[in-house]
C-alpha cells in the first residue's frame, strides 16, 4: 500500500497520475480462511481491519452481494454522537467516537470527521426533562453534553426558528460539541484500503446462500454464489439481512427489519454549520462539505426488503424541516432513497458469540449505526478473535431477551438513535 | 404509500389509515405467567422477519378500528391477500395476487 501523501500528489502530478494504485485488490476466493466475515460494510471492513491490525489475523475474508458500502454504509445521514442515556449505550458509543477523532490519521485516508457538534432540539416540558436527563446521564459518563438556552440555540446555529410563536417553539437544547458527522463512504473504503493491503481478501458479487455446520453444531464454512468456502469462524454483520443469515445456521432473531429514508437537496452556500434534530417532530438535518442539506426521516411502520419507503414518511419530514427551518421552504430536493434496517426490540445492537459454535453476530444498529462503526468493529473483531466479547460489547448480548436485561434505549429515546 | 384491503369494510383504502401491529398468529399463552423464560421470548421477542412472504396484523384505526390480518411480499411490498381476524393462517395462497385482495 502506497502512503497518500502531499508528496504522492506531487509525485503523481509530475507524471500524469498514471501511479495510483488500485485501494484493495478483487482476488478469487480461496477454499479457505480463518475468518469469514458476511457483508462489506463500514461494520463489516472495520471487523476485518482490526483482525488484522490489533489481533493479528490476516487470512479473511469479506463477503458482500453487491459492492462494498452499497448498502447502509451508502445510505445513512453520516452523523455521530455518543450521548446514549445508559452506561453500556454510552459505554460502546463513546469508544466508537473515541476512534473517529484519529481515524483519518490512522486509516491514511481522509474520512472528513467533523467535530461540527449535534444539537438536540427540546419543544416541551417533557423533552426538557428527557434531555436533561440525558446531559446529566452523560456527563457522569464522561461524555460531554450541555444544555442551551433557545438563545443560545439560535446562536449556534443561526437559521433555526426559535420564535414563540413557531409551530414548533424551541424551549432548548442540548449539544454534544464532539459530536457531528463523516463521510460514509471513505470510511467504508478506507477500512477496505488498510484491511486489504495487510492481506484481507474482499470479494465482491459473492451472496452468502448457506451456513454449513459440522454434526456437533460447529460452522465449518459457507455456501455462496461462487461457490462453498469454508471457515471455522463466521461473523454476520448483514445489517437488514441479519436474520435471514442468521436463519441460514438455524438461529431465530429477536430482529425486525423496516425501510429507512433519507434524502438531500440541492447544493446552497453554507448555512447549516452543525447537526440539528428534533425527536418529538422526527426531523433531522445537517449540511454536506458539498453543500447538500442531509436529510433524515423516519421508518415505515410495516417490515420490508424492498429498499423504498412511503412518500409520506418523507413529506412528514419535511413538514417538519420547513417549520423548523421557513429559509428552507423552497429548496429543491434531489434525491431520496431507503435503506432496510434491522430493529431490535430495546433498539441496541447485537455484538455477540451465538448459541452456534464458531458464528458470531452484529446487528440490530436499527436506525443508528453508522456513528458506531469503528467501535463496533474494533469490539467485534475482539469477539471473533478471542472468542469472548470485548468488556464493552459485554452486554450486548442476544440472550438479554430470555434473561430480560435489556439495554432499553428505545424506551430511553423512543425515536432517532 | 401502501393501498390495503380491510376485509370488514371490504374496500382499498390508503396506508394513513392503517397501523401495522406486527407478526400475525403469534398465540398469546393462556398462563403467561407459568412461561419458561425461553418460550417468552419466543413470544414476545423472537420475530421471523421473512424476506418474502409475511402474515401480518393490521388495523384500521381511521376506518372500522378493526384488527384482521394481511398476506404481503416483503421484497416487493404488494399483498397477496387480506383476511379477517380469528381465520385460520391460509394454507395456500391464491395464485393471481390480483384475484378479489388488495393490488
Amino acid at each position: 500500500m502506497k502512503k497518500y501523501s502531499v508528496f504522492a500528489i506531487a509525485r503523481e502530478a509530475m507524471r500524469g497520475h498514471k501511479g495510483w494504485e488500485e485501494q484493495w485488490s478483487s482476488p478469487e476466493p480461496k477454499k479457505e480462511y480463518d475468518v469469514i466475515i458476511v457483508g462489506a460494510g463500514g461494520h463489516g471492513l472495520a471487523t476485518a481491519y482490526y483482525l488484522a491490525t490489533v489481533h493479528g489475523i490476516t487470512n479473511v475474508a469479506v463477503l458482500e452481494k453487491g459492492w462494498l458500502g452499497g448498502g447502509n454504509t451508502g445510505r445513512n445521514t453520516t452523523i455521530i454522537r455518543s450521548n446514549y442515556l445508559y452506561d453500556e449505550s454510552a459505554g460502546i458509543y463513546d469508544h466508537a467516537l473515541k476512534l473517529w477523532d484519529g481515524l483519518s490519521q490512522e486509516l491514511n485516508y481522509n474520512v472528513m470527521y467533523s467535530a461540527r457538534g449535534v444539537m438536540m432540539l427540546a419543544h416541551n416540558v417533557h423533552d426538557i426533562q428527557v434531555l436533561k436527563r440525558h446531559v446529566h446521564a452523560n456527563r457522569l459518563n464522561g461524555i460531554d453534553n450541555e444544555w442551551l438556552t433557545p438563545e443560545q440555540a439560535k446562536e449556534f446555529c443561526p437559521p433555526l426558528n426559535t420564535s414563540k410563536d413557531a409551530r414548533y417553539p424551541v424551549v432548548g437544547a442540548a449539544l454534544q460539541r464532539r459530536g457531528g458527522t463523516a463521510r460514509h463512504d471513505a470510511v467504508a473504503w478506507g477500512y477496505a484500503r488498510g484491511a486489504s493491503a495487510r492481506g484481507v481478501h474482499i470479494i465482491q458479487n459473492c451472496e452468502v446462500t448457506g451456513v454449513k455446520r459440522a454434526a456437533n453444531g460447529a460452522v465449518t464454512g459457507v455456501d455462496t454464489t461462487r461457490g462453498f468456502i469454508g471457515a471455522k469462524k463466521v461473523g454476520v454483520v448483514a445489517a437488514g439481512h441479519s436474520s435471514v443469515i442468521m436463519n441460514m445456521a438455524g438461529v431465530r432473531m429477536p430482529l425486525e427489519s423496516y425501510p429507512l429514508q433519507a434524502l438531500v437537496s440541492e447544493p446552497i452556500k453554507p448555512v447549516v454549520p452543525c447537526v440539528v434534530m428534533s425527536n418529538t417532530v422526527h426531523a433531522y438535518i445537517s449540511q454536506s462539505d458539498k453543500g447538500e442539506l442531509v436529510i433524515g426521516a423516519g421508518t415505515d411502520q410495516y417490515v420490508s426488503y424492498s429498499q423504498t419507503g412511503g412518500l409520506h414518511i418523507l413529506q412528514h419530514t419535511l413538514d417538519a424541516i420547513c417549520e423548523m427551518f421557513p429559509i428552507f421552504t423552497r429548496m429543491k430536493m434531489l434525491r431520496s432513497w431507503g435503506g432496510i434496517v434491522d430493529v431490535t426490540p430495546d433498539r441496541s445492537p447485537i455484538l455477540a458469540k451465538t448459541p452456534v459454535p464458531g458464528l458470531y453476530v452484529n446487528c440490530g444498529w436499527g436506525t443508528g449505526g453508522f456513528k458506531a462503526t469503528p467501535g463496533s468493529g474494533h469490539v467485534f473483531a475482539h469477539t471473533i478473535a478471542k472468542d469472548d466479547p470485548h468488556p464493552i460489547n459485554a452486554p450486548f448480548t442476544i440472550e438479554r431477551f430470555r434473561t430480560g436485561r435489556l439495554i432499553d434505549e428505545a424506551a430511553a429515546a423512543a425515536v432517532a438513535h | 404509500m401502501l393501498l390495503i384491503r380491510c376485509p370488514y369494510c371490504e374496500e382499498e383504502r390508503p396506508e394513513l389509515e392503517f397501523r401495522n401491529a406486527g407478526e400475525a398468529h403469534i398465540a398469546r399463552s393462556a398462563n403467561i405467567s407459568g412461561e419458561s423464560d425461553d418460550d417468552f421470548e419466543k413470544f414476545f421477542f423472537i420475530r421471523s422477519n421473512p424476506k418474502g412472504i409475511i402474515y401480518e396484523r393490521w388495523r384500521h384505526m381511521h376506518g372500522c378500528a378493526r384488527f384482521f390480518n394481511a398476506v404481503r411480499d416483503t421484497v416487493t411490498d404488494k399483498f397477496v391477500m387480506t383476511y379477517k381476524a380469528g381465520e385460520p393462517k391460509p394454507s395456500k395462497l391464491p395464485k393471481n395476487s390480483n384475484e378479489g385482495v388488495a393490488k
